[in-house]
């Protein structure tokens, strides 16, 4: 029941200058820093604000919190809320007062300080009318400059600022410089950060590349600047390479770099460096489970034309993970078209899995595929495939698809659709079933036809009445 | 010593061996013979702040190398000493009598100095090992009430004046003394004396912290008999027109802090009312001072004066103060004996007159009202039909009009107070730092945080936030032309009071105790307030009583079962009956 009503979880490709995910970024963490403050997490999983107070007390020695404590978080406080009202003026006048954390005399608070100023510093001086480029910049130059904990986080982020507003050549510069800032030792974190910042440079030099290779396919090959321009697009392919391939070796999510990298590696005839990419970012299991690697190894074999059961096994895979994804219709009609007994068993479980979420329940070609493979299933003697799967179903799926109000509401917003649905409800629940009686009753011109053949093959092949 | 009372320098020149001293523009010495500037200034730049004898003193006395990166070899008592000077004269600048500062609180000081064995007397603590032979007390000593400054007592208030007896030559030998061994330990702080200060623990001795010197202000007020309560002081502490929160900021350039000085001087709360008050009876008993002036009726700590003063404050009826009054002449709280502080009685004990003051308002309030989320409220009926019809008579007091012009200014006020309170600026110009070591990063995060200050301040409205408040012993302002908040002065009680022969009664004859019982023995443990057990009039009065005075509810809710204590002291003694009716005269 609760699988049909959670929708399927969408991923969509991060967008290349993520302004929106960064905005984001910059609230979560400061709302958990809240958190901490105030309770103290058990090893029941409750919650006791209380306690944090009582331990903080006793801490410091029963002595109560210093005056500059309390008025500096409610100082966050003022400014969370001013940001969240969208009220840029006072969360600039609240910053104001907030900056002095940074010369806490607790060490602690002192050292996580500059990030939270940052991440709240950032958020107003994006939005507030007052701000503009030369403020952020030198904001962001100070602030890169406050211990050295946080220069490299701050310089990407810096960088997508700028490209959200337009800038490029100034935010590759910002990369550039962050890439070559060396500082005390190389620590694990850091590495990523360097590899993330090289990357989208990288991302920036494909975004030019991909430009140039527009402006290549607009000119005459006799064109006389046809030769400099591919010269320039063929320059520009290995620093990409370079920068964004040390990146999509460590475990992440990397949609945006993995998808330009593998788009450029193919436009060089680089299949195989291509495939091994993409074969590598869907099944290394260091990587986080992301049903995107499958979708782009999947489009990129198809366009390979590679065999069916290579699909079948890619496909498989996102089945796993999203079976409502609408890929499952192309797989299914793999499944269907291939020799194999068990794939035909699987084709009827996809399409089942399909139209058990919520999102679906309108999609006509899963109705019509399943009605077809249905009957075909019945007619090729595997009524076990359908009474198996149909087992699991019977209890919610009159319900959730073929109730009466359906039948009424599916049949005046497309007949096609109701005729289809109401067939598969025949062969499901027998004639007897309210939603094919409904459709039935309707005396359509057109499909009357239809329905007369649909209420014979019901008789002939509904799982209710089985024919002995 | 011959050298040291020629007021010229007289050092070989480092460079030529001459000793022919000129000034140059800056006030530093060169040598006339040679050219070479010194680093050495005639070192009366801050006569202003300091006078000049503690300069000299030090200059003279401790005379060894004084590299400019070190600055001044000081003491901490000297810094108390500084900061007390500020705020006496930021008392004076609010009003009060220059008494205060000149007599009275220099007095206290000295005698605090006296008695924790700093100066004026035989053995100060300075002279670790070595004694001084002579020394005497110098309490009796002419110069009492006669010095225009606070000079260096440290050192011996009357170098300045140039009558050096054998007794200085001792105590300054000594200090010389002891001066060299410290400066080998004492690396880490900018006072000679930090790190031993912070170590010294002796029974019975009170050491002075930056809260103590609110102690000695609201002592000196008290013996003056200003018109400044506690809760006052320590309001304008919070709004910084005394100096408090980084008093160290205006010490002359040359006094460094650092290390522990850090600890000593650097503060990051506001005082808290409790604390001071236990401070002040502390002080007092240490100092072993003698009964305060009285306080008597004409004084305005008087209750019956505050009482008028705190109607005023929340737009309450003039018509309560005489009800006010009866409640303090019923109680004793009136008598001089009950009101005078004297450290020296059994039980050292001074009373909260803004407290005790307010507790009787609130006792007044329940009187009259029952503050039990009922009986007010249709008594603010019986007062609105009467109003109506009678528009042109003087209206009858209605609680609940008053209620909803109380909580709305309360509500705004305090949302003010909160919102200054998180915008409050905390840290001072002059960096504390541990070391030397730490000293240029201490200075560039403070640089980094003004250039981000002033970055952000271009983003806030052009409009500048109204600048300091003007000090001001009210913080609610009601007048009569003011159409939107409505003033109560004049309002009569006629509607809750009636007439019996010569008599007034309350029409409400029903009372409730804040506390039913009390601890029998002598702790402190009066009562306690749990808010959610009482009436929302009673809770919203505490509120807004305690908000004006910047103390805790409980605090004034013990104040006031200690009221009623007094006033129902019978009942307590005989029965527990939970309700009576009173009869009250007018």
């Amino acid at each position: 029941m609760s699988r049909a009503a959670s929708l399927p979880v969408i991923y969509s490709a991060q967008s290349v200058i993520g302004m929106s995910d960064f905005s984001e970024e910059l609230k979560g963490p400061v709302t958990d820093d809240e958190q901490v403050e105030t309770s103290v997490l058990s090893g029941a999983g409750m919650h006791f604000p209380w306690l944090q107070t009582y331990i903080e007390t006793v801490a410091i020695g029963g002595k109560r919190k210093k005056d500059f404590a309390q008025t500096t978080s409610a100082c966050l406080s003022f400014i969370q809320e001013a940001l969240l009202k969208h009220q840029w003026q006072q969360a600039a006048e609240y910053m104001h007062s907030y900056f002095q954390t940074l010369e806490d005399s607790d060490s602690y608070k002192r050292q996580a300080a500059p990030e939270i100023i940052w991440k709240l510093g950032s958020e107003i001086l994006f939005y507030h009318p007052k701000s503009n480029v030369e403020t952020f910049n030198t904001f962001a130059d100070r602030m890169k400059n406050i211990g050295i904990m946080n220069y490299l986080k701050i310089s990407l982020q810096h960088a997508l600022y700028l490209l959200h507003h337009g800038m490029l050549e100034d935010a590759k510069r910002k990369l550039s410089e962050a890439e070559t800032w060396r500082h005390g030792e190389k620590t694990s974190s850091r590495e990523i950060l360097i590899n993330l910042i090289q990357a989208y440079k990288g991302l920036l030099q494909y975004y030019t590349w991909s430009k140039k290779k527009r402006e290549l396919s607009k000119l005459d090959k006799d064109d006389y600047a046809y030769s400099a321009v591919a010269q320039d697009v063929f320059n520009h392919s290995w620093k990409t390479s370079v920068n964004i391939s040390a990146l999509i070796k460590m475990p992440g999510v990397w949609d945006p770099f993995v998808k330009s990298y593998v788009e450029m590696l193919e436009f060089y005839g680089d299949r195989d460096g291509a495939q091994e990419v993409l074969t590598n970012y869907a099944y290394d299991e260091k990587f986080p489970s992301n049903p995107n690697a499958h979708i782009y190894l999947y489009n990129f074999l198809k366009r390979q034309k590679a065999p069916r059961s290579k699909l079948i096994s890619v496909l498989k895979i996102l089945y796993q993970i999203v079976p409502s994804h609408k890929l499952m219709l192309e797989f299914h009609t793999l499944l269907r078209k291939s020799e194999k007994e068990e794939h035909h068993k699987l084709g009827l479980e996809v399409l089942f899995g399909v139209l058990d979420f919520a999102g679906c329940t309108k999609n006509i070609t899963a109705w019509k595929y399943l009605a077809k493979y249905v009957k075909k299933t019945l007619m090729g003697n595997h009524l076990v495939w359908v009474q198996e799967e149909w087992k699991s179903r019977k209890n919610w799926w009159p319900s959730f698809h073929f109730s009466y109000f359906w039948a009424k509401s599916d049949w005046k917003e497309d007949t096609a659709l109701a005729c289809e649905k109401a067939f598969v409800a025949g062969l499901l629940l027998g004639k007897g079933c309210r939603y094919f009686r409904y459709i039935l009753k309707q005396d359509h011109q057109i499909l009357g036809k239809k329905i007369k053949r649909m209420k014979r093959s019901v008789k002939k092949y509904s799982i209710v009445n089985p024919r002995l | 010593m011959d050298l040291e009372e020629a007021e010229e320098f007289k050092e070989r020149c480092t460079q030529c061996e001459a000793v022919s001293w000129g000034l140059t523009d800056e006030g530093k010495y060169y040598c006339t013979s040679c050219h070479n500037v010194t680093e050495r200034s005639k070192e009366v730049i801050n006569s202003d702040i300091i006078p000049n004898a503690q300069i000299k003193a030090l200059n003279r006395g401790l005379k060894r190398k004084n590299n400019s990166e070190k600055g001044w070899d000081w003491y901490v008592c000297e810094g108390f000493q500084h900061i007390l000077y500020q705020q006496a004269e930021a008392l004076k600048n609010l009003g009060v009598g220059p008494e205060l500062k000149n007599d009275v609180l220099h007095n206290f000081w000295k005698r605090y100095l006296q008695k924790s064995k700093q100066a004026y007397c035989k053995n100060p603590v300075y002279t670790t090992g070595r004694k001084p032979t002579v020394l005497e007390d110098n309490l009796s000593h002419s110069d009492w009430a006669s010095e225009p400054e606070l000079p260096s007592d440290v050192n011996s208030p009357f170098l300045e004046s140039g009558m050096e007896s054998q007794s200085d030559v001792h105590t300054r030998k000594s200090l010389r003394i002891s001066k060299a061994l410290q400066s080998e330990t004492s690396v880490c702080s900018g006072s000679l004396d930090g790190v031993e200060y912070s170590q010294r623990k002796e029974k019975g001795l009170v050491k002075m912290t930056v809260p103590q010197t609110l102690a000695f202000c609201y002592l000196s007020l008290l013996w003056q008999r200003e018109a400044i309560t506690l809760s006052d002081l320590l309001r304008f502490v919070e709004e910084d027109h005394i100096p408090y929160i980084n008093a160290f900021q205006h010490f002359p350039e040359q006094m460094k802090l650092y290390g522990r000085d850090r600890g000593i001087f650097g503060t990051e709360s506001w005082p808290n009312y409790d604390d001071i008050y236990k401070k002040t009876i502390e002080v007092a008993t240490f100092l072993d001072l003698p009964r305060f002036p009285d306080i008597t009726e004409d004084c305005y700590l008087h209750p019956n004066i505050l009482c008028m003063k705190y109607l005023m404050e929340v737009n309450l009826p003039d018509e309560m103060h005489s009800l006010t009054c009866h409640v303090v002449k019923m109680t004793g709280m009136g008598e001089a004996d009950f009101l005078t502080f004297d450290p020296i009685a059994k039980v050292a004990k001074t009373v909260k007159y803004d407290v005790q003051a307010v507790a009787v308002i609130v006792v007044v309030l329940k009187l009259l009202f029952l503050l039990d989320d009922n009986l007010e409220w249709s008594l603010s009926n019986l007062a609105e039909k009467h109003n109506e019809k009678n528009k042109k008579d003087k209206p009858w007091f209605n609680f609940r009009k008053w209620y909803q012009i109380m909580k709305k200014a309360f509500d705004e006020k305090k949302q003010n107070w909160e919102e200054a309170r998180a915008k409050y600026l905390w840290k001072s110009e002059k960096p504390l730092y541990y070391s030397y070591v730490d000293k240029p990063v201490a200075y560039k995060k403070r640089e980094m945080v003004v250039n981000l200050q002033k970055q952000f301040s271009t983003l806030v409205d052009s409009t500048p936030t109204a600048g300091k408040k003007s000090p001001s012993s009210f913080q609610f302002n009601w007048t009569e032309e003011d159409t939107e908040r409505t003033c109560f002065h004049g309002h009569s009680l006629q509607g809750v009071l009636k007439e019996k022969g010569q008599s007034l009664l309350t029409k409400n004859s029903l009372y409730w105790l804040s506390t039913q019982k009390f601890c029998r023995c002598y702790c402190t443990h009066v009562t306690t307030y749990e808010e959610s057990n009482y009436s929302l009039s009673y809770q919203f009065i505490l509120n807004l009583f305690s908000f004006l005075l910047r103390i805790k509810a409980s605090l004034l809710h013990e104040e006031v079962s200690l009221v009623e204590k007094e006033l129902f002291k019978k009942k307590y003694s005989v029965t527990k009956k939970k309700s009576k009716s009173k009869k009250r005269r007018r």
